[in-house]
């Protein structure tokens, strides 16, 4: 079952067309760099974009830091969203369930397929930013890369710090498919499990700029999401990070738990 | 093959099934009669584990539903209110993942069985066009097809003619026939009385979540005990039989008794022209709406 969610995966055209478009604007952003030679300054703009006119292998972490605050999650949670509500709304399901296929396996499969789906984005993301950044940016030819932190860090040393980034990012967004797949097994419409997903993003997002919600801050999932700028500080600070993954962690377990045992008692009406 | 045991179902408030003993034996065409919204399509998602009861007992080849789906379903080839597929495949290609999906489908010989089964409800020739651009005949077919993929010996049909055209029904209707030749039991649900009438040998009637009616068809179309005597001289027979028969309609009698051979030398005799005699038998229309309807009496004061 899992082999043939990952090739429902890969034979539609949405997928692609989602990577397409996420793909698009970390490009665009590129050749816009490149075109005008207008960085903005450090300190604002996203993140690692001040330094990629000087230092274009920089600019995966840029392209990441671009799609991660809305692109990446709007399109992890449609896809999760889609995942059980999607064939309840085509009718696959009740056929699904009747080859037979277990609830339990559905679900676990359907989560795979988005994780696969979260992983081949990331990359792709990263791949293209790595190409882009190589061509049009940065073209000083560096031994060493500035850290966020001002000191020097060899290529091996990024190299390392950008796979753990990409790691990071993929597992943020294990949060964000955890509650839309709950959604989709929630509602017979694909539409209303992204929403509501992205519903407690946009809660999240608005909440974090309130000094009020201070106290909420350490439990919205998108706190310690830009935390993998934390990796290129010298020495690397942790605690962000580490932070960020128990927190998916739970979001995911807590999910999980709720879409499972809503799923495996729900009456199948689609 | 299926047995049910006052199996109830409540949504919220409103009983769908109430309590139903359902009997289906091997080798049966069952036709499962109900009007829109009797409970029909909730009772068959109960017999497959789409819908969990709130009560009673279900029993599928032997075992108990649904904690034996496991091994009861691939036995069982289900299509279940319309059929459906994923749009941007062709209908090869969803056969093939809906194979792939569950266990019980051997690998080796998944290819040639999508390929029979495409054959039996005509669909071999169609291709690789996508199921976006079947009509819903096709698709229906695809779905019947869906449900032959591992020669189950149970099927549970619901309303498997919906959307065919006259010869698409006869296909099917041919297709179910051969196919219960062959071993298959066939739960048949539908609204069609004559499509019942035609293929099943059992009935099981649902009027409001109650099944008021459960029996062999042969047995709710036996004679009843009348004769139909159809002629012009309707008043001339009338008073001739004296008080036997009823008048039916503009140039017929019904005649207690059965007898018909004596019936026609006696209405010959007394100069009666007879058109045609024969049993009254009752048709399935008006079993069902005499057993499903209270306000309307029976037949016989039509």
């Amino acid at each position: 079952m899992i082999l043939v969610e990952l090739r429902k995966l890969v034979r539609r055209p949405r997928t692609w067309v989602a990577i397409a478009l996420l793909d698009a604007l970390p490009t665009l952003v590129a050749v816009l760099l490149a075109v005008t030679d207008l960085a903005p300054r450090p300190g604002t703009g996203p993140a690692f974009l001040s330094a990629v006119l000087s230092d274009g292998s920089l600019f995966p972490l840029a392209a990441l830091g671009i799609v991660l605050p809305l692109f990446l999650p709007v399109a992890v949670a449609i896809v999760a969203g889609e995942a059980v509500a999607g064939e309840a709304q085509a009718g696959t399901l009740r056929y699904l369930l009747l080859r037979p296929v277990g609830r339990t396996h559905l679900l676990v499969a359907k989560l795979v397929s988005v994780v696969a789906f979260v992983v081949l984005t990331v990359l792709v993301v990263a791949a293209t930013g790595y190409v882009t950044g190589a061509l049009l940016l940065g073209d000083q030819p560096l031994a060493t890369t500035t850290s966020v932190s001002g000191t020097a860090l060899t290529q091996t040393e990024l190299a390392q710090r950008t796979a753990l980034a990409i790691g990071y990012v993929m597992f943020s967004m294990l949060g964000v498919a955890a509650v839309a797949l709950f959604c989709s097994t929630l509602t017979d419409t694909p539409l209303t499990a992204a929403l509501g997903a992205l519903a407690l993003l946009i809660a999240s997002t608005l909440l974090l700029t309130l000094d009020a919600a201070d106290a909420l801050a350490p439990y919205l999932p998108t706190r310690y999401w830009l935390a993998f700028v934390d990796l290129f500080r010298d020495p690397i600070l942790w605690r962000d990070l580490l932070r960020g993954v128990l927190q998916q962690g739970i979001y995911v377990v807590v999910f999980l738990g709720a879409a499972w045992a809503n799923f495996t008692t729900k009456d199948i009406t689609s | 093959m299926i047995a049910t045991r006052q199996l109830t179902k409540r949504f919220g408030s409103v009983v769908a099934v109430d309590g139903i003993d359902l009997d289906v034996g091997e080798g049966d065409i069952y036709g499962f009669l109900g009007a829109n919204g009797s409970g029909k399509t909730t009772t068959v998602r109960m017999l497959l584990g789409l819908v969990l009861a709130t009560s009673g007992d279900i029993h599928v080849l032997g075992a108990p539903m649904p904690e034996a789906a496991a091994t009861v379903l691939p036995r069982v080839g289900a299509l279940v209110e319309s059929p459906a597929a994923y749009g941007h495949l062709s209908g090869r290609a969803n056969l093939t993942l809906l194979d792939a999906a569950g266990a019980g489908g051997d690998r080796r010989s998944r290819r040639r069985r999508v390929d029979t089964v495409l054959e039996q409800v005509g669909l071999a020739a169609v291709g690789r066009r996508p199921v976006r651009a079947y009509s819903l005949g096709m698709r229906q077919r695809l779905g019947l097809a869906a449900a032959l993929l591992r020669t189950p010996r149970l099927l549970v049909l619901d309303e498997p003619t919906n959307g065919l055209d006259p010869q698409g029904i006869r296909e099917t209707r041919e297709l179910l026939v051969e196919l219960h030749r062959r071993g298959s039991t066939i739960f048949l649900s539908s609204h069609l009385l004559a499509e019942v009438e035609q293929l099943c040998t059992r009935v099981g009637v649902l009027d409001r979540g109650r099944l008021v009616i459960q029996d062999e068809l042969a047995r709710l179309q036996a004679p009843t005990g009348r004769t139909v005597v159809r002629t012009p001289d309707v008043g001339v027979a009338q008073a001739l039989l004296d008080g036997r028969s009823e008048r039916y309609g503009a140039d017929r009698l019904l005649v207690r008794g059965v007898d018909a051979a004596a019936l026609n030398a006696e209405l010959v005799a007394g100069g009666v022209r007879v058109r045609e005699l024969g049993p009254e038998r009752r048709t399935l229309e008006q079993v069902v709406l005499a057993a499903t309807d209270p306000e309307r009496p029976g037949y016989g004061a039509a």
